[in-house]
């Protein structure tokens, strides 16, 4: 990161401070056996943004939030992670970081309840050992009503009060997207990846979505990196766009410069006819 | 007064997320407490421990472990027995090499044996899953039951190849070998019984068991929240391997004083503990119960109908006995395939609105 990126702090119209690079990705190529999927990709995120990576199915987009967060191992190219080279690293390590995520498929413990989901999310700030747990003395029970306390906000914060000991397999979807976004949020990450957050969910769904992104952005200034096809969804939330296709980047800016690139017209959102 | 929370607030995080949070329900649990160890005690005769009560509260502590590990973690196995086995061994070892020590102790670290022993055999479950890791187990199985057999130095180069249990006292009172009291006997297995099913309860509402079930439920996503798989698939080994440790060892000095590893241990030990698991519920601590007292009890309670009450022959008897509890499982399991714990949790949640249900 150089000195000049770092002083690019820039305050949004809306009062939120957008902060110095966060995350880079540098040069990322990404191939399984014969097949690319990710071609030389470099791009930033910033502190307090919410970034977005678009892009038409198969462009290599949720191979990119893999790579993040240490799912995929990329053959080039190299991460730098708060100034720093990040070295190869299993997912748990990655997300000891402070790196937590969403899926496009929601991958909650189906059978456990909603509190049980969001306190896992707390685990990498729980750290008294097997025996104090055996044992259920002192520190144990102290760290488990600290970390519970931490989780109930969150369970506020996302409304999600009234089913905190159903157990997920009974939910519907929407609120099973809910509590998923509650255990990514619970670690208190510094990104947050959210692969997908609105998929098949209704036009209502997708609004109070959208709100709860916003205000975990706003209130805890988490910087979000999300993925999306609801252009409307992407072009509102976001601060700036990353567009992928076929795995190269083929446009990066704000949501402006982005809706009126050719390439980007042409790949993805298309033109309107009337 | 009933089975109610209604009225019942909870104040506090940690008294929300006690153990039985109706009123109720800890009650009934306190007043069974109490009369296992204050009343039975007294009651108890060689009849009822050997055939009823002992059998019951260590299947059901061997249960507890296998639960923590198929149950809780989600990784199969088929090596109970083994570890068993291990737990019997070390006790055995133990025993006879500091004969000045308590008992009790000799069967913690029998545990604590058995776990080492676990973790090594849990090491597979890295890279394998499901069947292929029942089958790893299996590899445990058979192996550790070899070895005990060939190696003279673990059956103290005994003629008959048996291990059998010397006379061990608890506060002055024999606890093991031929003198040892049903009473005696009944309340070490009993105290250790509450004492795991506590120390299982403990571990599974903390961090350590939701990792576990982080790991069972979803593997991957366990990982990317920040679950390290192989701490926490081996810590569940090293938990559910010490489990069954004490009750292999509390088996063998307790109950039967005497053993054959071959005859006490083998494979159908391993699917006994498994049937026990899979029938009293898989992830409860009440189920490790629920399911050794199905287990050991059935069989009891078919004899003393058939042969005692309808007067039949007891070769009859014993066939029928089989077929009975075969047919029976079958048909719990079509009814209820998350066992007996879910039919008692279906019961308290259909209790908790009697007698309005709506």
């Amino acid at each position: 990161m150089t000195d000049a990126q770092a002083a690019q702090s820039t305050v949004s119209a809306d009062g939120r401070t957008i902060g110095e690079v966060v995350m880079e990705m540098k040069n990322i190529t990404l191939r399984f056996g014969g097949v690319v999927a990710i071609k030389d990709i470099s791009f930033d995120i910033r502190e307090g943004e919410i970034r977005a990576i678009i892009g038409p199915n198969g462009a290599g987009k949720s191979s990119m939030l893999n790579v993040i967060s240490g799912f995929y191992h990329p053959q080039e190219g190299e991460v730098f992670y708060k100034g720093q080279k990040r070295p190869s690293m299993r997912p748990f390590e990655v997300a000891r970081q402070g790196i937590a995520r969403t899926f496009q498929n929601i991958a909650l413990f189906e059978g456990m309840t909603v509190l049980d989901n969001v306190m896992t999310g707390r685990l990498n700030h729980m750290h008294t050992n097997m025996v104090q747990q055996a044992l259920w003395w002192g520190k144990a029970q102290k760290e488990e009503t600290e970390n519970r306390e931490v989780a109930e906000k969150i369970i506020d914060f996302l409304e999600i009060q009234a089913i905190r000991k159903t157990p997920v397999a009974r939910l519907p979807y929407g609120l099973k997207k809910r509590v998923e976004l509650a255990r990514a949020l619970v670690a208190e990450p510094s990104i947050l990846l959210l692969d997908e957050p609105m998929a098949g969910m209704n036009v209502e769904e997708k609004e109070d979505m959208s709100r709860f992104i916003l205000d975990v952005n706003d209130e805890f200034g988490t910087t979000i990196a999300l993925i999306e096809h609801d252009m409307g969804v992407v072009m509102d939330l976001s601060d700036r766009v990353v567009v992928m296709d076929y795995g190269r980047k083929i446009g990066d800016g704000t949501p402006d410069e982005v809706r009126s690139n050719q390439e980007v017209i042409d790949a993805y959102l298309g033109v309107a006819h009337d | 007064m009933l089975y109610r929370e209604a009225g019942d607030f909870k104040t506090s995080y940690s008294a929300d997320s006690q153990t039985f949070p109706i009123r109720f329900d800890r009650w009934g649990y306190y007043v069974v407490l109490a009369l296992a160890f204050g009343v039975v005690p007294f009651l108890i005769n060689d009849y009822w421990a050997s055939a009823v009560l002992l059998p019951f509260l260590i299947y059901a502590i061997a249960a507890l472990g296998l639960n923590v590990l198929t149950g809780y973690c989600g990784q199969m196995s088929l090596g109970t027995g083994g570890f068993m086995a291990v737990g019997a061994y070390a006790c055995y070892k133990l025993m006879t090499s500091f004969p000045d020590v308590n008992i009790l102790i000799h069967v913690l670290l029998a545990g604590g044996v058995t776990a080492i022993v676990g973790v090594l055999f849990g090491l597979p479950s890295l890279r394998i899953k499901g069947f292929y890791l029942a089958v790893a187990t299996l590899a445990a199985q058979f192996f550790l039951v070899w070895l005990f057999n060939k190696v003279g130095w673990f059956y103290n180069y005994s003629a008959s190849g048996q291990i059998s249990a010397p006379t061990r006292e608890v506060f002055g009172i024999a606890v093991t070998g031929p003198e040892a009291s049903a009473a005696a006997k009944y309340l070490t297995c009993l105290s250790l019984a509450v004492l795991m099913a506590w120390i299982a309860r403990n571990m599974t509402r903390g961090s350590v068991g939701r990792k576990w079930m982080a790991i069972r439920d979803m593997d991957i996503a366990a990982e990317i929240i920040g679950v390290n798989p192989l701490a926490a698939k081996l810590s569940a080994f090293a938990v559910s391997s010490f489990f069954v440790g004490v009750s292999g060892a509390l088996f063998f000095s307790v109950y039967l004083g005497a053993v054959e590893v071959t005859e006490a241990f083998g494979i159908q030990k391993s699917f006994l503990v498994l049937f026990m698991v899979i029938i009293g519920g898989l992830g409860s601590i009440f189920g490790s119960f629920a399911g050794a007292a199905f287990i050991v009890l059935l069989p009891v309670f078919l004899k003393n109908v058939l042969v005692g009450g309808l007067g039949w022959a007891t070769d009859l008897a014993a066939h029928l006995e089989i077929m009975i509890l075969g047919g029976l499982i079958i048909t719990f399991l079509i009814l209820e395939p998350h066992g007996l714990a879910q039919l008692w949790r279906l019961t308290k949640e259909k209790l908790r609105l009697w007698p309005f249900p709506h």
